[in-house]
């Protein structure tokens, strides 16, 4: 995912006057989650798309969009064209649950809803029936709420926002009145972070119900406390007791999953990252991973960034230390530009569309590259 | 406002240019809501007299020391001074995230105005979070905190601390 990358490029330009970084992306626009994963009313998130733009400015930073690594271009030619490929392609498939039913019409994962009421293209065919009065939500973490959020919130407040258009319109003559946030464990336990929960409990027209016995003993754990105990090592035990919910969709949030990108890249499918030593990809010269797809698909804007000046920071000392080869030039964008063009027949219809945020880039042209292109779209 | 940050707006981009040699500011931040502010000072204007020194540790242990104005909250001083501190103000100011984080000393934070929940929220999620952590965007200058020192945390998982072990 772009952001991921851009974040290792801040480190980069910042250190080496040399170095030039190259940022291949499948979809014609920056971004990624950015874009599609933050929730419409949550605008103020994206302002680190600011942040991005400047980074992705630099003098030594091209945005190649379009292309698609590992079905375009392979990780090998990649790595034989540059001397360090970063991958940080986040994880864009979701967990399943592994229960019977999942593949039932008015079953959709949370990763699909909120591409649809986003505007991912791969989406946007979705239809979801909301002519239900009940939606259940499988999964208690902040893209669970979002959902919530979004199907309970009131048409003016989501009217103000940039929720797709067909969204809206479903949003507007939906019935839903009542959205069940299912969890397997108990509130101290919950994935979602405060101002999310906040944020239910305060929805106008609505009101938040907690079951009371699910708050049993939590006083006394927190022992008068004001910060919430972290006890994440507390598991789930089946308890054989059975209940029935009746509802008209069940949307299933529990959790993102990286998927493998190339047969040579290494892959752990148990934990769906790929196995790596602070960011450096196990058993293979040349090749790092950032953000989710190396830690795992969680955390926030902070976390996810602190990891890729991680990564960063460890690929620029491998630079010094010289556990990276420099010793020989490498051809970079030179060659992989040609091999897409060679190939690239069927991408032409969708590589002459100018879309907006390319026009965005090639007006910010930098003066002193008169020449080249800055941002290429495949 | 200026002409050009204007018609940025009318054009709907949220961009922020730099130029080799001047900062703009960022163009969100001209309509941030400001949740809390701590000072009831009206933003005076630029004198050198009416100027407060504040003291930045950042990560490696430096000290950086800047002159900024009454009024303008942490996060203005690292942007308008283009302090060098990476991923700073993510969200711009919009309580959004936890990146401008800073930690002050035991004195200094009894000091400072009251806590709003919502800027509670994020810093939980802050790394490095001390019982004298706030986030910077919501910490204005005022004369009372001429002088002061504040520090960076160091991130998370510091590429010294793994070098033996790895």
């Amino acid at each position: 995912m772009l952001e991921q990358s851009l974040y290792c490029v801040c480190i980069f330009s910042q250190a080496q006057d040399d170095v030039i970084v190259d940022v291949y992306e499948r979809l014609p626009v920056p971004f990624g989650l950015v874009r599609f994963g933050v929730a419409p009313d949550h605008p103020e998130v994206k302002n680190v798309i600011n942040t991005f733009t400047q980074t992705a400015q630099h003098e030594r930073c091209f945005f190649h969009g379009n292309v698609n690594v590992g079905v375009d271009v392979t990780v090998k030619e990649l790595k034989k064209a540059y001397h360090a490929v970063v991958l940080s392609y986040g994880a864009e498939a979701n967990r399943c649950m592994g229960v019977p039913g999942e593949d039932l019409a008015g079953v959709f994962s949370a990763r699909d809803f909120v591409g649809w009421y986003n505007g991912l293209p791969s989406n946007q065919k979705l239809n979801p029936d909301l002519n239900c009065e009940t939606v259940v939500i499988l999964g208690q973490g902040n893209v669970a709420l979002d959902v919530a959020r979004i199907l309970l919130s009131p048409l003016d407040m989501l009217k103000k926002t940039d929720i797709t258009q067909h969204a809206l319109e479903a949003l507007t003559a939906s019935r839903v009145r009542r959205v069940l946030i299912v969890g397997r464990r108990g509130p101290l336990q919950i994935a979602g972070t405060i101002k999310e929960v906040r944020e239910m409990i305060n929805l106008p027209d609505t009101t938040a119900d907690m079951l009371p016995a699910d708050f049993k003993g939590i006083s006394e754990t927190l022992k008068g406390r004001n910060v919430a105990v972290q006890n994440q090592d507390a598991k789930a035990v089946p308890t054989g007791q059975m209940e029935d919910l009746e509802c008209g969709m069940v949307i299933s949030s529990i959790g993102y999953k990286s998927l493998p990108i190339d047969p040579c890249v290494p892959f752990e499918h148990r934990g769906a990252i790929i196995p790596n030593d602070m960011g450096r990809v196990l058993d293979t010269a040349g090749l790092y991973c950032s953000g989710w797809v190396k830690r795992g698909p969680t955390g926030v804007i902070a976390t996810t960034m602190n990891d890729s000046f991680d990564t960063a920071r460890v690929l620029l000392k491998d630079m010094k230390e010289g556990t990276l080869d420099l010793s020989v030039n490498k051809p970079g964008a030179q060659e992989i530009t040609a091999l897409l063009q060679e190939r690239g027949n069927t991408h032409r219809n969708t590589q002459k569309k100018k879309n907006a945020d390319c026009t965005l880039f090639s007006r910010k042209k930098n003066t002193l590259l008169t020449n080249s292109q800055k941002f290429k779209t495949f | 406002m200026s002409l050009s940050a204007a018609a940025r707006r009318l054009a709907g981009w949220s961009v922020v240019l730099r130029s080799s040699s001047r900062t703009l500011p960022p163009l969100s931040r001209e309509c941030v809501q400001r949740r809390d502010i701590t000072s009831s000072s009206v933003v005076q204007p630029l004198r050198s007299e009416n100027k407060v020194t504040v003291n930045f540790i950042n990560r490696d242990g430096e000290k950086i020391t800047v002159k900024a104005s009454p009024g303008e909250s942490l996060l203005d001083v690292v942007v308008d001074q283009e302090l060098d501190f990476d991923g700073f103000g993510a969200c711009e100011g919009t309580l959004a995230c936890s990146t401008c984080h800073v930690i002050f000393k035991e004195e200094v934070y009894k000091q400072l105005g009251p806590i709003s929940d919502e800027e509670m929220d994020m810093l939980d999620l802050a790394y490095g979070l001390t019982d004298t952590s706030r986030l910077g965007c919501q910490i204005c200058l005022t004369k009372s905190l001429d002088g002061v020192t504040v520090r960076l945390p160091e991130a998370v998982a510091d590429i010294r601390q793994s070098d033996g072990s790895a």
